[in-house]
């Protein structure tokens, strides 16, 4: 008989109870054994999906009245981007490569200041901050048409823009006789390259623009537009109320001159109201030339110049109805574990609580991604032609857009399952935490409507309605889905009923994940700390 | 000696639930917290709201009183939630059998359940909405909302009665809750279910591009009616009238109670 001690069984650990896959695979089938979040899981799908049968109706004044073909129609330029291009031009024509130089040395302008009664509105000096006026090179003279110009501008300095949407900055401050802006653009090919100089003797490039398909005739010339309308100014519900005016001496053309004409490109209306600008004036002496125009040449974004479509992002819309079942699942995901006792199995199973949590935000956030990748892809199949059916898009959504919007709502559904998981964790109470995930996920979009925010003013800068709700609540992750941009070049509202957010599409998005990230961190050390 | 006099009457009347139910809420810490978290969050947020509110002109369009109580649309997800687990409670700890078998009718049990309820949340939604509209009192008049710009005296008629109607409408939201909760009976459903009746209907209103549609929805939702109550300047542009917006958050609320009611009378607990 030996008397030995006697090691208690202990069953051998197999490797794959090491493994995390192994782990993930257990709350997997957590998961999937649960009929009701299964269900959830499903109606998440099914209700962003059905939703844009609500969500894309007719959506603009002028389609109800008389159908898509009563909206005015937008001109678009090269690639197809809605644009405005409407202003006065003294051109001429030229053919083959070249270049032209100016020195410009006033840039002023008039804005309406008073009511209009019934004749022309009282003007008076001021200037817009992207009123501009410089020398161009334009294919031709019909709208959305090809260019690259050089400008001065009310207060962003020279700037050199081509094809509406690219703007690259020059020299700094404002245009004046004793601060004289030498212009130059010299024409090689397709390539259209922008100097700018204070003395004309030292030349800085500016930018360099490639036209494609750009005739060997073109119109070269000088340019004034005096931009959208800042509402200190402007009285009249207008879009064209500024009049900029540009001084040009000591022009000088690489090609034969054959004498500048004046067209206002766009056509021009006996009032600004009209949505077509006053007309505008060349005046030429000695040795000066001026030109004077209202309009614009930019992109058609914002609310500014009645942008008439509607965002596609639209057909997402129905992502709310789909995050409250995600949120509700997420947060039991975990408290459930709490509810039934369940967690001290788990904990048994798992000792290593750290890997349990990683475990389940992996499955959830899996869940959330695999069904915001599905509805997003039908909910765009779907919603797209019905929109298209309803009226024009706000802007040209490419195939790289559409599958941002597609993994961003993916992303986001992960992020919001991921966060209110973490919720879950901390409050361990199915109640509170859904509540909470919903509250901080949900109505903040709510919230951006209201007085909270403040009203935007009209005229001001890009950067989308909503405010700090959506840019610093974990809502912002929503601005993954935006389909629409913005351009620092363009003060017009950017509205969050169009469609525009306070952050670019990957910045909401890090909010998101920064919150779900930050929550999770709690969640994990609460959870090693506390007696489950 | 007769037996019969040792047995208690009956207890079916409402009293003795209602005593009950008053304990229950008194002795644990949840409800307390929970309408102590409405006041505090309706308060506060209707305070930043007043802060960041400017009115410029005459014609700002903004509304006094629904600057002061931007906080009901947050406080009330917590009112939601007090009361979902005022129900909700009882069957995840499983206390709904002991309270069954204590008050056999079950509607008696649960009129009485929405009767202490219906007087904690009043209380609770009457010290939210004061200082919610004290503050916008104490607030508004430095940030432009002055008689130059058409705001009398933030004390008339119409704000007593946007005031009256907060309180209203705050008060009825724990109690759409409680039918809800009692009508699908698992706590996190719940409070997903109300918060989504009550917010899914403005954020659809917002996206959608069919502004009739918008309007249908901002009159049909228990929140943008209930909003409606709340309104002092252009009644006239709001979906629904004051009383209107009430009578539609009451009607959810009835329908609520009763379809918990019918369940709790119609299935095992």
């Amino acid at each position: 008989m030996t008397t030995g001690t006697v090691t208690p069984h202990r069953s051998p650990v197999t490797p794959e109870r090491e493994s995390f896959w192994h782990l993930v695979h257990a709350e997997w089938t957590k998961f999937r054994t649960v009929r009701g979040w299964v269900i959830a899981a499903g109606v998440t799908i099914v209700a962003i999906t059905a939703f844009v049968f609500v969500a894309s109706g007719a959506s603009h004044s002028c389609v109800g009245s008389g159908g898509p073909s009563a909206c005015p129609v937008q001109p678009t330029g090269p690639g197809g981007v809605p644009v405005v291009d409407a202003f006065y031009f003294a051109h001429q024509p030229v053919t083959g490569n070249g270049t032209i130089t100016v020195q410009m040395t006033s840039l002023t302008g008039q804005v309406e200041v008073g009511p209009a009664g019934n004749g022309a509105p009282r003007m008076g000096p001021g200037l817009q901050p992207w009123s501009k006026a410089g020398i161009i090179i334009k294919e031709n003279t019909s709208q959305g048409s090809a260019y690259a110009a050089m400008m001065a501008t009310g207060s962003n300095g020279v700037r050199m823009q081509w094809d509406y949407v690219n703007d690259a900055p020059g020299l700094t401050g404002r245009v004046s006789a004793s601060a004289p802006r030498w212009l130059r653009l010299v024409r090689d090919g397709g390539t259209i390259t922008g100097y700018d100089s204070a003395d004309g003797t030292h030349w800085t490039l500016v930018g360099s623009a490639t036209l494609p398909g750009l005739t060997s005739t073109v119109q070269a010339g000088l340019f004034a537009a005096g931009s959208y309308y800042d509402s200190r100014f402007c009285t009249e519900d207008s879009n064209f109320c500024t009049r900029a005016t540009g001084v040009f001496r000591h022009i000088g053309l690489s090609w034969p001159a054959t004498g500048w004409t004046g067209t206002n490109v766009g056509g021009a209306g006996p009032n600004a109201s009209s949505g077509v600008p006053a007309p505008g004036a060349l005046r030429q002496s000695a040795d000066a030339v001026t030109v004077a125009g209202f309009g614009d040449i930019t992109p058609a974004a914002g609310n500014a110049y009645g942008g008439n479509g509607q965002s596609l992002q639209r057909a997402l819309a129905g992502t709310f109805f789909g995050l409250i079942p995600l949120i509700v699942v997420a947060a039991m995901f975990m408290t459930a574990e709490y509810r039934r006792g369940l967690i001290r199995v788990s904990l048994t199973a798992a000792p290593r609580r750290g890997r349990l949590l990683a475990a389940k935000a992996v499955v959830i956030g899996a869940v959330g991604f695999v069904a915001g990748l599905v509805a997003a892809t039908l909910a765009l199949a779907i919603g797209t032609p019905m929109l298209l059916q309803a009226g024009p898009l706000a802007w040209l959504v490419s195939l790289f857009t559409e599958a941002r919007m597609v993994a961003g709502t993916g992303a986001l559904l992960a992020v919001a399952a991921m966060l209110a998981l973490a919720i879950g964790t901390i409050v361990r109470r199915s109640a509170p935490a859904v509540a909470i995930a919903i509250l901080v996920i949900v109505v903040p979009y709510l919230l951006a409507f209201g007085p909270l925010t403040g009203s935007q003013p009209q005229g001001s800068r890009p950067g989308g309605g909503g405010g700090w709700p959506l840019q610093i609540t974990p809502a912002a992750a929503l601005s993954v889905q935006q389909a629409v941009p913005q351009f620092h070049q363009l003060l017009a509202t950017y509205p969050l009923h169009g469609g525009y957010y306070p952050l670019a599409p990957w910045a909401g998005l890090a909010v998101g994940c920064a919150w779900a990230a930050a929550a999770l961190a709690l969640a994990f050390f609460l959870l090693r700390r506390r007696d489950a | 000696m007769s037996l019969t006099a040792r047995v208690a009457p009956p207890r079916y009347l409402l009293g003795q639930p209602l005593h009950a139910e008053w304990t229950k809420f008194r002795t644990v810490p949840g409800p307390s917290w929970l309408l102590a978290g409405v006041v505090t969050l309706t308060v506060a947020v209707g305070v930043a709201a007043a802060s960041a509110a400017r009115c410029q002109s005459a014609r700002c369009g903004l509304d006094p009183a629904t600057v002061s109580f931007t906080g009901i649309n947050p406080g009330q997800a917590v009112a939601a939630v007090a009361g979902v687990l005022a129900i909700g409670n009882e069957y995840s700890t499983g206390m709904i059998k002991l309270s069954l078998t204590a008050t056999p009718v079950r509607l008696t049990w649960f009129c009485a359940k929405a009767t202490v309820l219906t007087a904690l949340s009043l209380t609770a939604s009457a010290l939210a909405v004061a200082g919610a509209a004290l503050a916008g009192r104490l607030i508004l008049p430095g940030h432009g909302f002055t008689p130059a710009h058409g705001y009398t005296s933030l004390t008339s008629a119409t704000d007593v009665r946007a005031a009256i109607g907060a309180v209203l409408y705050l008060t009825l939201i724990p109690l759409l809750s409680l039918g809800l909760a009692a009508a699908v009976r698992d706590s996190a459903a719940a409070i997903g279910l109300v918060l989504g009746v009550l917010y899914l209907f403005p954020l659809a209103a917002a996206v959608v591009s069919n502004s009739t549609l918008a309007r249908h929805l901002d009159q049909i939702g228990p929140l943008p009616a209930g909003l409606d109550a709340q309104a002092t300047i252009g009644i006239k542009s709001v979906p629904l009238t004051p009383w209107q917006g009430l009578g539609v958050v009451s009607l959810w609320t009835a329908g609520a109670l009763l379809l918990g009611a019918l369940v709790l009378k119609c299935r095992d607990a």
